[in-house]
């Protein structure tokens, strides 16, 4: 069958998903965004590589952070950058999504960078592509449903080389609301891939899908156990937006048991780092002080964001 | 016929003879990747150079990226001095095309504007596609060589440099 993530050369055509992205080219992305994050200290930040495309940042649902980045990536990289504001224009007077797609086109788009509420969206389009003869225009999935959020799952494992070095010797732990996550599944692939020999799930029940364990991971309910020896603790945002019903008592009694303390954190290494993709509910899924501290690498995440977008952006490009 | 290739070393010095007389307070090295930064190195220390060496990799410039594509493994560049109105001389092994002097020009630029550029290079092999031209030049081909051929500066275990001839 073919992966409609890479092109009949088995290059990468579209980031659309790290789950079956092979080993060779998830760690090329990371070995190409190194030299990127120098382009920030530079007195003119801009490279040539996309000069004359036209990314198009289609977000069909709300972002901040990750439009922002992916706008900063495309614009250091000379691309143009349109900002669709989807939500609020053609799809609500009724316009299908591979309609505007195809008017995109006829605009003479080189790139989509795709977020969509429905899981499979971007492939999708990139089927659509495909079958209508326009392999060189590219896709790049923002996040879509509860599927895949890829970037961040790159720029994720991009930060814990960054301080760990190795993912062959260490122990991560997931903790939180892992049902509605695509951040986390992004995770989860990447950290199999890379071949992290230890990745725990750590959150209660009601959040963590079931048959979780066939992803290769271990589960946890208690979360003293699951934090106990870490190197690494990614935590994941308590999704409000997207719970139906009570699987929850409330944020408080949520904090009481899944929140990151310092109490707790100081069972894992003393080195341990702590992730956060962002936006951070302080008092819910962390407490400040942790978010705030010395073992927090969250913002630097940002900044690794930018890099790891321009590398996906002019892999893409480039093939 | 085969090529009668100098020996890098000796070139090497030829090149630390050529620059001297020009050197001043505000001369900068900038060696080009993987050759270049070797070769720049070695001129650095050996002409005794204030300003710390730079290096940079020209893959997020070159112009063959849209029929390419990306160098799997781009290095980080490294400009650790003010380029702004730096006396600086690029520093490659090879000289062929031009189109790496060019990209590594444009490169430049982006730090800031320097006072002057200068070119310096071990070896020209002929083949020009660009109007461009070394100040510093060791060792010039007699003949150009044929496109299938590959000159390249190589490094082994002890530091030692030499020249190499690669059929593609």
């Amino acid at each position: 069958m073919r992966n409609p993530q890479l092109n009949k050369h088995g290059e990468l055509q579209h980031l659309l998903s790290l789950d079956g992205l092979p080993l060779s080219i998830l760690g090329a992305i990371l070995d190409i965004a190194a030299p990127f994050t120098e382009v920030a200290e530079r007195e003119i930040k801009k490279l040539p590589l996309l000069r004359g495309k036209s990314v198009f940042n289609l977000f069909f649902e709300n972002s901040t952070r990750t439009r922002t980045t992916f706008e900063i990536a495309a614009k250091r990289l000379s691309a143009d950058v349109i900002n669709l504001n989807v939500s609020t224009s053609s799809t609500k007077k009724g316009e299908t999504l591979l309609d505007t797609i195809d008017n995109l086109c006829a605009m003479q788009a080189d790139m989509f960078v795709v977020r969509h509420e429905s899981s499979g969206a971007p492939y999708l389009i990139a089927d659509h592509l495909h079958a209508t003869g326009r392999d060189h225009i590219h896709v790049i999935n923002a996040g879509d449903g509860r599927h895949a959020h890829p970037t961040q799952g790159l720029l994720d494992m991009y930060t814990i080389r960054h301080f760990k070095k190795e993912f062959h010797n260490l122990i991560v732990v997931v903790v939180g609301d892992v049902l509605h996550s695509r951040v986390a599944r992004s995770q989860l692939a990447a950290l199999t891939t890379l071949g992290v020999p230890e990745v725990r799930v750590v959150g209660p029940r009601t959040l963590l899908p079931t048959e979780v364990e066939r992803m290769g991971v271990r589960v946890c309910h208690d979360m003293n156990e699951g934090l106990r020896g870490a190197d690494v603790v990614m935590m994941l945002r308590l999704q409000n937006e997207r719970m139906n019903g009570a699987l929850l008592p409330s944020p408080q009694e949520y904090f009481k048991v899944w929140g990151l303390t310092p109490e707790k954190l100081a069972l894992a290494k003393a080195d341990a780092i702590v992730l956060h993709p962002g936006p951070m509910n302080r008092g819910v899924e962390i407490d400040s002080t942790v978010a705030d501290g010395g073992q927090a690498v969250i913002l630097p995440q940002v900044t690794f964001g930018i890099a790891v977008r321009m590398a996906v952006m002019s892999m893409l490009a480039g093939n | 016929m085969p090529i009668e290739l100098p020996n890098a070393e000796t070139l090497l010095a030829r090149m630390v003879e050529q620059i001297r007389p020009d050197l001043s307070e505000r001369t900068a090295l900038v060696g080009i990747h993987t050759g270049g930064a070797w070769l720049a190195r070695r001129l650095h220390r050996q002409l005794g150079i204030k300003a710390p060496l730079g290096t940079i990799d020209v893959s997020f410039y070159r112009d063959d990226y849209g029929s390419r594509g990306l160098h799997p493994r781009p290095k980080r560049s490294d400009i650790p001095f003010d380029v702004e109105s730096a006396d600086i001389i690029i520093v490659d092994d090879v000289l062929y095309t031009g189109r790496t002097t060019r990209a590594a020009l444009n490169e430049l630029f982006d730090y800031g504007r320097p006072g002057r550029v200068d070119l310096a290079v071990m070896c020209d092999r002929h083949g020009r596609e660009l109007p461009i031209g070394a100040r510093y030049c060791a060792f010039t081909l007699p003949q150009p060589l044929p496109a299938s051929r590959t000159l390249r500066l190589s490094r082994d275990a002890t530091g030692t440099l030499s020249l190499r001839l690669i059929d593609a």
